[in-house]
């Protein structure tokens, strides 16, 4: 029994540790997202074929044998440059900003089978920018003083292969969220988010709306490439349809972290974009561990997920809304019932003085 | 400062709806020259302010600022030059953002807008500064978000945005129509007060006839696209609303259809 227990305690811990492994990299998409969704108000669709053009890019080269640190910054250009004809297409060809993703994204679907000449392509038995960062960690001792840390607490059975990969990539991410937070504070930041808010007032303070949205879709589009280059490298294999729904995973990650964590502030918000990233993968790591889902199953989860993530506060706030009501309407009613006899004497005094 | 040499505009061209908005309008103003607009629905008071400020070019027609033509500029170059307080408290200012943020955005209206911080610590003390002059304790409130104020406050916000770069033309699209009265008079003192200081060259449109006889040293009304009668510095000054009324009758032969005008 106690044996049984530990195992279940042992495969918890690796999906546990699989998925803040997962959420921390993915969570740099999300960014990607909300610089799009939410500070330009723009729900960006081009973020399913962007991140995979991010994967095909850093895939061909690393297996070409270039630098897999010099591949990943090539993808994020590359998704760069996706973001922007999106944002060229909607401004310039005047086209419906849904429209406009909708047709980058079937667009780059060619592409990026273009760039990786098949489907599927494996970057298992070659070096990437993760094995790199392994094995300086290995060298270093990190992973074995880590370790020894799990096997006190009786985790020793489950140790991570490498804890390099999660630590660098809290790093990166962090580094990311505060390049984000200082961007958006700058002048060009400030009218990059006007523009989501109040796009006329900012036009009349004289900034071109049109580059503003361009270049916002293009950096959140660089984020999302480059998150797709190092998921590619994490799961050792890019694929041409690793980006079918890439979008409403990073809307579940930015919906979840903003109703968690609260959005006071970019910083806090973007914190909170990361943390929904973390918690989205580690709820879709639980429910997949419910025996009759399947992983195909996924994204339907992800669906479920977002719908309710979306409806839930706005029920609860409704139904505030109702006992809020409904208790004001109970006090107007005592304190008529309590003034109403009073009124009734004062009646009857007047009637008795006349 | 602003010259606008035949400006014609007609809407939905070749149509059945067609309408023209601007009918060859000619018009002048000197540095310092505050007009006040007046005229019924549809007269083309909106549509002469959206041809300024480049929101629509005209069809003939040139507009001219500060001596330069500017009839193509696109609206977002034009503004670096004009300052301008829309009708809907909500139009000027971004909501989600602070009041800082927001100053800060109108702040760099005349400049070109670099990767450098949007509010650092000098300019917070000049926003402070600014925001003392209205006298509503937004001062104190710096990092509050615009969507929390007043509409009065935000109206107020949006003027002293359209205002505190000095810009060569300030454009007051009926910016007190849509507030209670007491809010569209201390909009109007700051509005009177704010012009002043900075010596703005303005142009107002109203539906208040009293407001457009109080401000202002030029006042022109317009009907069916047309600039129907121009009041000088001089006569200005002995005008009433009776007085533009009647002008109104003897000019176009019927009574001046516009209930709001008149009531108010």
């Amino acid at each position: 029994m106690a044996k049984r227990l530990n195992e279940r305690m042992i495969s918890m811990f690796t999906a546990i540790f699989g998925s803040f492994e997962a959420g921390i990299i993915y969570a740099i998409m999300a960014l990607g997202v909300y610089l799009s969704f939410r500070i330009l108000d723009f729900p960006d669709l081009t973020v399913d074929g962007s991140f995979v053009t991010g994967a095909a890019i850093s895939a061909v080269m690393i297996s070409a044998g270039v630098n897999p640190f010099l591949a990943t910054i090539v993808a994020l250009f590359a998704g760069f440059a996706a973001g922007c004809l999106t944002g060229l297409l909607h401004t310039f060809g005047k086209i419906n900003n849904l429209l406009s993703g909708i047709l980058m994204m079937i667009a780059l679907y060619s592409i990026n089978l273009r760039i990786m000449g098949r489907s599927n392509i494996s970057l298992l038995n070659t070096d990437s920018a993760f094995t790199k960062i392994s094995g300086f960690f290995e060298r270093t001792g990190m992973d074995s003083f880590f370790n020894s840390l799990l096997s006190m607490v009786g985790l020793g059975d489950s140790l991570p292969e490498t804890w390099g990969i999660l630590i660098f990539m809290i790093v990166v991410t962090f580094l990311i969220k505060f390049l984000t937070d200082l961007f958006l504070q700058t002048e060009i930041g400030l009218a990059i988010r006007a523009t989501g808010d109040n796009r006329r007032m900012i036009r009349s303070l004289s900034a071109n709306t049109n580059l503003l949205v361009i270049l916002g879709l293009g950096l959140s589009n660089a984020l999302v490439a480059f998150s797709g280059s190092l998921i590619a490298q994490q799961a050792g294999s890019a694929d041409v349809g690793m980006g079918i729904g890439m979008i409403i995973i990073g809307l579940a990650s930015v919906i979840i972290g903003e109703a968690l964590f609260g959005t006071k502030t970019i910083a806090r918000t973007t914190l909170a974009v990361i943390g929904g990233s973390i918690i989205y993968r580690l709820v879709v790591s639980m429910a997949l561990r419910i025996d009759f889902l399947e992983p195909g199953d996924m994204k339907l989860i992800t669906a479920i997920i977002v719908i309710v993530a979306l409806t839930t506060p706005k029920m609860i706030e409704r139904s505030k809304e109702k006992k809020r009501k409904a208790r004001r309407k109970a006090e107007k009613l005592t304190i008529i019932q309590a003034s109403a006899p009073a009124k009734g004497d004062n009646h009857a005094a007047i009637k008795s003085d006349s | 400062m602003l010259q606008l040499n035949q400006i014609h505009k007609i809407f939905n061209e070749g149509t059945p709806d067609e309408k023209i908005a601007i009918d060859h309008v000619n018009l002048s103003l000197k540095p310092g020259d505050f007009v006040t607009i007046i005229g019924s629905n549809g007269a083309g008071k909106s549509t002469l302010m959206n041809i300024i400020s480049g929101v629509l070019i005209p069809d003939i027609g040139e507009v001219h600022i500060g001596g330069n033509n500017v009839t193509n500029t696109l609206e977002f170059n034009r503004s670096k030059m004009i300052g301008r307080v829309f009708q809907d408290p909500m139009a000027g200012t971004a909501p989600s953002m602070t009041i800082e943020e927001n100053l800060a955005m109108a702040y760099s209206r005349n400049k070109t807008r670099t990767l450098r911080r949007g509010v650092t610590k000098k300019r917070r003390d000049y926003f402070r500064e600014v925001l003392e002059t209205l006298h509503l304790g937004l001062e104190n409130r710096l990092s509050a978000k615009v969507g929390l104020l007043s509409g009065g406050e935000r109206q107020a916000l949006s003027l002293l945005m359209a205002t505190f770069t000095e810009p060569s033309i300030l454009l007051l699209d009926e910016h007190t129509a849509a507030l209670d009265p007491s809010r569209a008079e201390l909009i109007t003192n700051l509005t009177k007060g704010i012009v002043d200081k900075y010596k703005l060259t303005t142009l107002m449109v109203t539906h208040n006839m009293q407001q457009a006889i109080d401000l202002g040293n030029r006042l022109i009304m317009m009907d069916k696209g047309q600039i129907i009668l121009e009041v000088d510095e001089e006569n200005k000054q002995q005008l009433t609303i009776e007085g533009l009324l009647e002008e109104f009758k003897r000019i176009r032969g019927v009574q001046m259809a516009n209930d709001r005008a008149i009531l108010t």
